[in-house]
């Protein structure tokens, strides 16, 4: 334990989700340590989540269950949503697998970028991951 | 915290400790869904030294087993070993054992988190029986070897063939070179051996399985799996499928529960049970939707409500799983239910026991 990706293009939360900006556009998961901590998933709930929906900052938009727990996922950011990753309904698997890739969960249209500037970046985010070991 | 005498060897394996009946026990080594497909399909091995042993013994010592357990323990031949329970006298269930017949003593191995509970509970019961009742949890270490390789594991450093040890009977042998009680029983619905012997010697014993079973794909293996591994054959857990309010009838055990075996604590209640049907029964519910059922969650029924026991994403069965109570009339297979899943109702159906058919029963 110890060692988690964190890729320096996104930005992170204190809630272990990851968001990467592209454009007035940003993709969001959960981070590298968030799906060490949760060990396999087996189940993502994207229902709330649907293309043309509104997710508001820090509110949850999925839950992503575990063998061990239940875990909600809050948006990094406010938007609407343009994408989600239908694929994890029968791969939960691929989040642990590749959390940064693969393992998206939505694709939203940024309504306030300026949200991202109070995130922590990759530095911040592994020094925080290291405090809580 | 209490820890085991492989505490660092876990560590060093990088496994995760967790509390577990006062115990600081691995929950994992590297994924729960790995070491869940090495039993099922090669061979795992478990620390579960928390668990309690009790020697019985004394020229009574039948007697009183059989007045304080359901099963019939007079039929047991020296060595074998059957499953049993300990009941109040309304029904309800003290615990769920294993009781070994050997040659000089009964040895009874109980849950972690029943052993003072059990212990009380027998002595409260002695008086009037010309036997003794010991608890040599702490001197007795307790290791789980499951899987289709664990007999050829174990054979290799193992004296004497195993392959004539009849399932569910122990034997004593040494492993490892050290002096053993192997049971050919488990808790995983795979064939395999449980292992008791001098708690100083675990080290030596865990060690000289792992690199047995190293060619053979053994991987140690955490509470997680071990879960979800009892959960498929529906092997029920106190606490769980069993508790003080659940009776052994009520979670399909009735065939430990030998109301004709004479009388013994909880016998009438069970009795009337019986006769008249328990008021609730464990179901088997398969998900139509998908969605992890956990335990607690409301399960709605023809207008009634039970509850989810254990539920889970059940591995080798690919689908997601419950064990629930529900009122006994409103049981029917097929029947659709209703799972209260952090308040989304999600679709389930009534299907058959088990989830996976034990190795053994195949």
């Amino acid at each position: 334990m110890g060692e988690w990706k964190t890729p320096d293009d996104c930005k992170y939360t204190r809630t272990d989700e990851w968001i990467r900006v592209e454009g007035d556009e940003a993709v969001i998961g959960i981070t590298d340590y968030a799906q060490d901590q949760l060990s396999d998933l087996v189940y993502v709930d994207l229902d709330d989540s649907e293309i043309g929906a509104s997710i508001a900052r820090g509110s949850a938009f999925a839950e992503v269950e575990s063998v061990k727990a239940t875990s909600e996922v809050a948006a990094p950011a406010s938007g609407e949503v343009i994408a989600v990753n239908e694929q994890l309904s029968d791969t939960p698997e691929t989040i642990n697998e590749d959390p940064y890739g693969e393992g998206w969960l939505v694709r939203i249209r940024l309504s306030d970028p300026s949200e991202l500037s109070d995130l922590m970046d990759a530095a911040a985010y592994e020094a925080y991951c290291a405090g809580r070991e | 915290m209490n820890q085991t005498v492989l505490y660092e060897t876990h560590l060093k394996l990088g496994a995760r400790m967790v509390p577990f009946a006062g115990y600081a026990m691995p929950v994992q080594y590297t994924s729960p869904l790995a070491e869940h497909a090495a039993v099922r399909q090669a061979a795992g091995l478990f620390d579960i030294d928390h668990m309690g042993q009790f020697i019985v013994e004394g020229p009574e010592a039948l007697e009183f087993l059989q007045y304080t357990t359901t099963s019939d323990v007079a039929e047991l031949d020296v060595w074998q070993a059957a499953y049993s329970l300990l009941c109040y006298a309304d029904g309800g269930t003290v615990d769920d054992i294993f009781i070994y017949r050997l040659p000089e003593h009964y040895f009874v191995v109980v849950n972690a988190s029943n052993r003072q509970k059990d212990l009380r509970w027998l002595d409260a019961h002695l008086p009037g029986f010309d036997a003794v009742v010991t608890d040599v949890s702490d001197e007795t270490y307790m290791l789980a070897l499951q899987g289709p390789e664990a007999e050829a594991i174990l054979q290799t450093i193992c004296d004497g063939d195993l392959s004539t040890v009849p399932y569910h009977t122990g034997t004593r042998r040494k492993v490892a070179g050290v002096d053993a009680l192997i049971g050919s029983t488990g808790y995983t619905g795979e064939y395999g051996f449980e292992l008791y012997f001098d708690a100083a010697q675990a080290p030596t014993v865990w060690q000289a399985i792992l690199d047995a079973g190293e060619p053979h794909g053994i991987m140690p293996v955490g509470l997680a799996a071990r879960d979800s591994l009892r959960f498929e054959p529906c092997m029920p857990l106190y606490g769980h499928e069993l508790s003080e309010s659940i009776s052994p009838l009520e979670a399909g055990l009735g065939f430990a529960v030998r109301t004709d075996k004479g009388d013994f604590v909880g016998r009438d209640a069970l009795l009337k049970q019986r006769l008249e049907g328990p008021p609730r029964r464990l179901a088997c519910l398969e998900m139509i939707d998908p969605g992890v059922p956990r335990e607690h969650y409301e399960v709605h029924v023809d207008g009634q409500t039970g509850f989810v026991t254990t539920g889970m994403f059940a591995p080798s069965a690919n689908i997601y799983a419950a064990m629930a109570l529900i009122p006994r009339s409103t049981y029917e297979l097929g029947k659709e239910v209703e799972v209260d899943i952090r308040g989304k109702p999600k679709k389930a159906k009534i299907v058959k026991r088990p989830f996976y058919i034990p190795a053994y029963r195949r």
